[in-house]
């Protein structure tokens, strides 16, 4: 029997593996409405994690028969592509995608209008591309802005970022090495403004008091990358605004319009 | 309490734009005394009643409104016809061809078959049955010449224009027939194929600038320059 | 369970809106009961282990197998544990003849992560030969009747199934890598005894091992899986609504209060015999 091997994912100066500080979060960059066939679009990279979510609706719901009567059918596909992962996937839907497929869906759910739109369906297609670690929070925030994109109304964006537990270090933003080979994983998606969870999952072994750590943490996370999403959905409208702010006053009245 | 945000202000969903006295108006929610933006737009009110511009958003069927629909199934009796809504649009044949109309399918798709464009009304929307159309009226029908094309709902306002400004300046600078579909569908019929494609350039133009200002001025400029360079300018 | 083709009535609705308000319940239970719990265990002859708990009128039975296959690549010395779970049609009107659905396999993968991120069973001590050969352990869930929280029953089920699992005493060859089976038993080497607490949050109040008239009304749900030692090992919100922080925060304590009360009355209190 070989001697297990001791993964340092912590060293002396409190840094770890990638040099990031207990609540540094892995680079993320955003780009809103990349597609042209969906309604709705956005893509995530957060860290090695490359994610496209597409929004297709308020369109009729198919098959008919699982329609609702007073509400709209929200439904959300988690997948992976088979070059995502090390070794290559089986396209076919894996029990994790089934699961990650219904808790993505429940989390974003509580923010869609879904009364406004009886009887029709409205879809949200992540496809993973790369995966690092984090996915399914990355998905989450990635598809809240597709569903801004698409102009279905919403009461906020939902934003997620996962906390866990590392050398019994409680640190933000799991890498994928630190997710396999730490003590706990607890991903978390909130609505901003109300501070209300629609995701909540942990595995691994907290205390109670690390717990209460690790939520605050993955909260204070979730309210950096909310700034980002604002910023995302607003690049595209900023530049041209920007060259107006130059134009004379007078042409103001005439496109105030109603 | 006053208006929270500047006005024509960007926000996005979740964005609180009114306090107190204001009314939730288009994409906007209430909670509390509290109004918060529902889609990304610009930010706005009229008198208590505070509002979203949408940049982007689906046509929902309103009843009297013009919309341009595709003809997508043929049914005993009725078409199914696409309206760029989240509801298939109705039209049966009594509103169609009237009363009388035998309802074979053959009769059927000999005047209006699965593929055809049509202008149409809207003469009734419920929560529990799809819209239903008429093409009953004059200058309602199926479309026989002229290019179709697709905007965001949301800018259709803007392609009218305030008292029709812009569609007015559209029509005569292109010597084009345009008809507009609340759906955001628009119709361009011109007697020669650049004008139809000028046409299209400018409203498609209009569409990327909505929301900034000063755009009547420069779709005439783009519309000038573009006869210009194309030797246009004679017609 | 999600999208039963039950529909509740408006009235019962009500019923259980005003009854709360007076911190009631339609079965006449408190906030923080359970339903009343009957375990059986040792019913199936051919099985390791086997058990069937009532919680309610909800039965689920839970039948354990043991036996030899590859370990995972990255775990070459441990043995494997497999979960899976069955929403037969006999249980439900709404369940239906199939693939799993994802409420199966939602259920199947939380009552998993429960007894794999508690350690319950030490798989380290599951190796026959390393890198080749190990014990797997097959822990399959029999939902039999359902009256809401299958997540508690088929958990608690589990766990007892996996602590009262015998297997024959073995020596291991060590030339040929054969096992030689002994007359007496063992048990399975079990070193946690993980609980789990399902909560509902109707009308911004929080009722433990919800029914399902109360399952057909509840905003979410969050279940929490606890170790014997008081640790957190597994955390699942489920259904489309929301919880505030605080709300977690009550969850989690009511949650440990709850999952010691289980583990006293029905696994000596997590202590090995």
């Amino acid at each position: 029997m070989e001697p297990e091997k001791k993964y340092e994912l912590i060293n002396e100066q409190g840094l770890r593996l990638d040099n990031r500080k207990f609540d540094d979060l892995r680079p993320i960059k955003i780009d809103v409405g990349v597609l042209e066939r969906a309604n709705g679009s956005a893509y995530i990279e957060w860290g090695k994690n490359k994610i496209l979510v597409a929004v297709y609706g308020p369109r009729d719901a198919h098959p008919r028969h699982l329609a609702l009567e007073d509400r709209t059918l929200f439904r959300c596909r988690y997948h992976m592509a088979p070059f995502s992962t090390e070794e290559r996937k089986n396209p076919a839907p894996s029990r994790r995608e089934v699961e990650l497929s219904k808790v993505i869906r429940e989390s974003l759910e509580p923010v869609v209008f879904t009364e406004l739109y009886p009887r029709t369906g409205i879809d949200v297609f992540i496809e993973v591309l790369e995966s690092e670690g984090g996915t399914r929070c990355a998905s989450i925030t990635a598809a809240s802005l597709a569903l801004a994109d698409a102009g279905i109304p919403i009461r906020d964006m939902v934003v997620a970022c996962a906390a866990g537990k590392v050398n019994g270090q409680v640190v933000l933003d799991l890498s994928d090495i630190e997710d396999q080979k730490g003590d706990a994983d607890l991903p978390v998606a909130i609505i901003p403004r109300t501070g209300e969870v629609t995701l909540l999952q942990m595995d691994g072994n907290l205390t109670r008091e690390e717990f209460d750590k690790a939520l605050n943490l993955a909260i204070e996370g979730c309210k950096k990358i909310y700034a980002m999403q604002k910023e995302a959905l607003k690049k595209k409208y900023v530049e041209a605004k920007e060259d107006v702010e130059a134009e004379a006053e007078e042409a103001a009245g005439e496109a105030d319009k109603e | 309490m006053p208006f929270l945000v500047e006005r024509r202000q960007l926000v996005t969903p979740g964005d609180l734009i009114a306090e107190d006295d204001f009314n939730a108006g288009e994409n906007t929610y209430q909670e509390d005394k509290r109004i918060y933006a529902s889609r990304v737009g610009l930010a706005n009110f009229a008198g208590r009643n505070a509002y979203v511009v949408a940049v982007k958003g689906c046509y929902m069927p309103v009843v009297g409104d013009l919309v341009i629909g595709k003809v997508v199934e043929t049914r005993l009796g009725a078409w199914n016809v696409d309206i760029n809504a989240p509801y298939v649009g109705v039209l049966f044949t009594s509103e169609a061809f009237g009363r009388s109309f035998n309802s074979k399918r053959d009769e059927m798709t000999s005047m209006l078959d699965t593929g055809d464009l049509i202008v149409a009304k809207i003469i009734s929307f419920e929560r529990t049955r799809d819209p239903m159309l008429t093409i009953r009226e004059p200058g309602l029908g199926r479309i026989t010449r002229g290019h179709v094309i697709k905007i965001s709902p949301t800018k259709v306002p803007r392609l009218i224009g305030k008292k029709g400004s812009m569609i007015t300046l559209l029509k005569r600078e292109t010597s084009c027939q345009i008809m507009i579909g609340q759906n955001g569908y628009v119709l361009v019929s011109g007697a020669k194929p650049e004008l139809e494609a000028l046409a299209i350039l400018a409203i498609n133009t209009i569409e990327k600038n909505a929301h900034t200002t000063g755009l009547t001025d420069r779709i005439s400029e783009l519309i000038k320059n573009e006869k210009k360079e194309k030797g246009l300018d004679g017609t | 369970m999600s999208d039963s083709y039950g529909v509740i009535t408006k009235v019962k609705q009500k019923k259980i809106s005003e009854l709360l308000i007076q911190d009631k319940r339609l079965d006449g239970r408190g906030l923080e009961d359970y339903r009343d719990i009957k375990v059986e265990t040792g019913l199936i002859e051919r099985a390791a282990g086997s058990a069937r708990v009532s919680l309610g009128k909800t039965k689920v039975m839970v039948g354990v197998k043991v036996e030899t296959g590859a370990p995972f690549p990255d775990t070459p010395e441990e043995g494997v544990l497999t979960v899976n779970v069955e929403l037969v049609p006999l249980a439900s009107p709404t369940f239906e003849p199939g693939a799993p659905n994802e409420d199966s396999i939602e259920l199947a993968r939380v009552v998993d992560r429960g007894i794999r991120e508690s350690k319950a069973i030490d798989t380290k001590n599951l190796c026959i030969i390393p890198k080749k050969k190990v014990f797997v352990v097959f822990v399959d869930i029999y939902v039999l009747d359902h009256d809401g929280n299958l997540f508690d029953s088929s958990a608690l089920a589990s766990i007892l199934a996996l602590a009262t699992s015998k297997m024959k005493d073995y020596t291991v060859d060590e030339e040929t890598g054969e096992l030689e089976y002994k007359s007496n038993e063992i048990s399975l080497p079990i070193q946690n005894y993980p609980i789990e607490v399902t909560m509902a949050k109707i009308d911004d109040k929080l009722l433990v091992d919800p029914s399902l008239d109360e399952e057909d009304v509840i905003d979410a749900q969050i279940t929490i899986a606890i170790g014997k030692n008081d640790e957190i090992c597994a955390i699942q919100k489920s259904r489309p609504g929301a919880f505030t922080v605080d709300e977690i925060s009550q969850a989690v304590t009511l949650a440990t209060k709850k999952a010691k009360e289980l583990r006293e009355r029905f696994l000596n209190g997590g202590k090995d015999e």
